[in-house]
């Protein structure tokens, strides 16, 4: 390529630019923290389906509880874990809207175990972002139902005993089996392929919402490295080498090709 | 989907007509007319018949139903439905309406229009199906965590309940808050003729209410204000609006006041006891009036405090081991002696003991004695 070449008087291509739904805005998550790649997966997914002006959003408690700071969406912030109840309000008296639920592991999995599994149950046409980092992050790192056998948090200091606090959940798999559920996947944000892949789960979980054909559910393995005790780059090798193999991404469920009640 | 007109709506005189109606029907009726767009619940003893003619005139209205996991779930339902600023009721009894506690918080934070029916039964725990007013702390100190209060509405018949189920829609949308409606298992399960007259309250235009930032910039519903010195600002705008409150919605009602010299305070079905016992005690020759609450957050302390300039003692009547009897006490500043008279775990206070009562107080107060 000669000087001349790059001269050329052309418009730039835009490569990339961040999505018009992710507030222009510095953060307030931990350095190498998962929530801030899969809020910005969210603002792409929902703005190149157009989204953003149907949609209301449920935040969690947890530390995503501040997703409404970052993402251009109207909120309502529900209490811990009820974040599947109350979309199922918002859904069952907005039949236009796209309803978007935000949780984390502690959220969904354990105080909020009852409403993810009836919402789930009923088929809401919701869209359920599940983030697991395998620990409560904003408590300060303490044992989630999600934390892996033998691992260290400050409520299991000497590591995750199994005879003692049970294994780890797998949520998503246990959500898959009931027919309302029409599409659950698990993503990860440990590289750049699984955050390729981990949005396609996103696009189709929004997709299925608007068919109408059930509840959707995009679990996405997450990294805590404070939480963790681990470097950014740390966390995401753990997330690769370690979490991954317990909790297999991939899609787990999609009625969506198979006939219905056929 | 029936259009009904967004203005109250008074059948003509002439077609006004009195049916037998159990009192949860008529407060799920009342509810549905006063334009009720959502209602969850979950089964409960003895508030179950509300839910169940929800099931039927919501889906036959277009309108929505939905039987919940959990009272907790349902009122999280509740909040999801009035925060895109829908017309919205949740219903329960005692033991339910502690698992709505939590969301009750939440909402009272965020300023979530809702009405919640509680048909009080007899407690602790599980407790009995059987009448009480045993959550009136809940209702008018208690409920969720946090600083604030709510209106307390508390009929005493069931066309009074009709008619604040409209009532309490109309405070709830006006000062963004959860209202409670307090009746008792007798209020629920009893059939009492009543007029067929509803009304619907206007509908305002919410600029909070959420439903998509399409060309508007998105709003937030929450209660989270990390920063002490918002939260601060956020409870004394909160303090602001129970003024506000307290000075617009304090309600009750008065019966024989006039000449009497001693005053029973009850509300609710111990108010319709109270009744009964004012009218023996007047044949023997004691002049009792009665002052009954309807609104018991805010309550009518001034209304109160006055009459101690003619009352020589106060009877209170409760459903209760006396929980009103301190919002009593602190209206009356010791001003003239207090007697309580409660019964509890789904038993009623009879007249007979209520006039016996009466005449304990006459006497110590330097009646006659009769
Ligand atoms: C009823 C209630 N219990 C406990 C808490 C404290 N709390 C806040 S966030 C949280 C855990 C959040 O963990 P998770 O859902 O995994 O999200 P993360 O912070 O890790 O993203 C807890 C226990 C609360 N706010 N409310």
């Amino acid at each position: 390529m000669t000087v001349d070449e790059l001269t050329v008087e052309e418009e730039p291509r835009i490569l990339y630019q961040p999505p018009e739904l992710l507030a222009d805005r510095s953060t307030s998550y931990c350095p190498g923290c998962g929530h801030g790649v899969v809020h910005r997966l969210v603002a792409e997914v929902l703005g190149e389906l157009g989204l953003g002006p149907r949609t209301i959003a449920v935040a969690p408690v947890g530390c995503a509880v501040f997703a409404y700071d970052y993402l251009e969406l109207d909120f309502v912030e529900a209490p811990h874990g009820r974040a599947p109840a109350v979309a199922t309000g918002i859904r069952r008296v907005m039949p236009d809207a796209f309803v978007l639920t935000y949780q984390g592991d502690g959220d969904l999995a354990a105080i909020g175990t009852g409403e993810i599994v009836h919402a789930a149950a009923r088929g809401e046409r919701i869209t359920a972002v599940f983030v697991n980092n395998g620990i409560y992050g904003m408590t300060g790192g303490q044992m989630a139902p999600t934390t892996l056998v033998g691992q260290k948090t400050t409520s299991c200091p000497t590591g995750r005993d199994p005879a003692f606090t049970g294994a780890p959940i797998p949520m998503t798999e246990m959500l898959a089996v009931l027919p309302g559920v029409a599409y659950a996947a698990r993503g990860s944000v440990a590289d750049a392929s699984s955050i390729g892949k981990t949005k396609q789960y996103l696009r189709k979980a929004c997709q299925v919402q608007l068919a109408g054909a059930g509840f959707a559910i995009v679990e996405v393995l997450s990294t805590c490295p404070v939480g963790w005790g681990l470097t950014p780059v740390e966390s995401v090798e753990r997330l690769r080498d370690v979490v991954a193999p317990v909790y297999p991404p991939g899609v787990i469920v999609d009625r969506t090709s198979a006939t219905r009640g056929g | 989907m029936t259009v009904v007109a967004d203005k109250p709506t008074e059948a003509p005189l002439a077609r006004r007509t009195r049916i037998l109606r159990k009192g949860n029907e008529a407060i799920a009726e009342a509810a549905v007319r006063a334009g009720c767009d959502a209602y969850f619940g979950y089964p409960i003893t003895p508030q179950a018949e509300l839910l169940e003619w929800m099931a039927r005139r919501m889906p036959e209205e277009g309108r929505v139903f939905l039987q919940a996991e959990s009272e907790l779930a349902a009122i999280n339902m509740a909040l999801g439905a009035a925060a895109c600023g829908k017309r919205v009721l949740v219903s329960s009894s005692s033991p339910g309406m502690s698992l709505m506690a939590e969301a009750m918080s939440y909402m009272a934070g965020s300023e979530v229009p809702l009405v919640v029916v509680n048909v009080m039964r007899g407690g602790p725990g599980l407790g009995s199906i059987g009448p009480s007013q045993g959550d009136y702390f809940q209702a008018t100190k208690g409920h969720g965590h946090g600083d604030y209060r709510l209106p307390v509405f508390a009929p005493s018949s069931i066309g009074e309940a009709m008619d604040l189920v409209a009532t309490s829609f109309e405070v709830a949308e006006k000062y963004r808050t959860p209202v409670i409606l307090l009746a008792d298992g007798i209020l629920g399960q009893a059939m009492e003729p009543v007029e067929e007259v509803y009304r619907m309250p206007p509908r305002q235009d919410f600029d909070w209410a959420l439903g998509g930032a399409d060309g508007r910039p998105p709003r937030v519903v929450k209660s989270l204000h990390l920063k002490p010195e918002a939260l601060e600002a956020h409870n004394r705008h909160l303090r602001a609006k129970e003024a506000a409150i307290r000075d617009a919605e304090t309600r009750w009602a008065g019966e024989r006041l006039e000449d009497a010299d001693l005053v029973i305070v009850a509300y609710g079905t111990a108010a319709r006891v109270a009744r009964t016992a004012i009218a023996l005690a007047r044949e023997s020759g004691m002049r009792v009036g009665l002052f009954r609450p309807i609104s018991l957050w805010p309550y009518p302390d001034v209304a109160l405090r006055a009459l101690a300039a003619q009352a020589r003692g106060f009877l209170v009547v409760e459903m209760s081991a006396g929980q009103m009897l301190e919002d009593v006490r602190l209206a009356l500043e010791g001003a003239r002696p207090i007697a309580f008279h409660g019964r509890t775990g789904g038993m009623v206070p009879t007249p007979g003991e209520t006039v016996a009562a009466l005449h304990r107080l006459d006497r110590r107060t330097g009646g006659s004695g009769r």
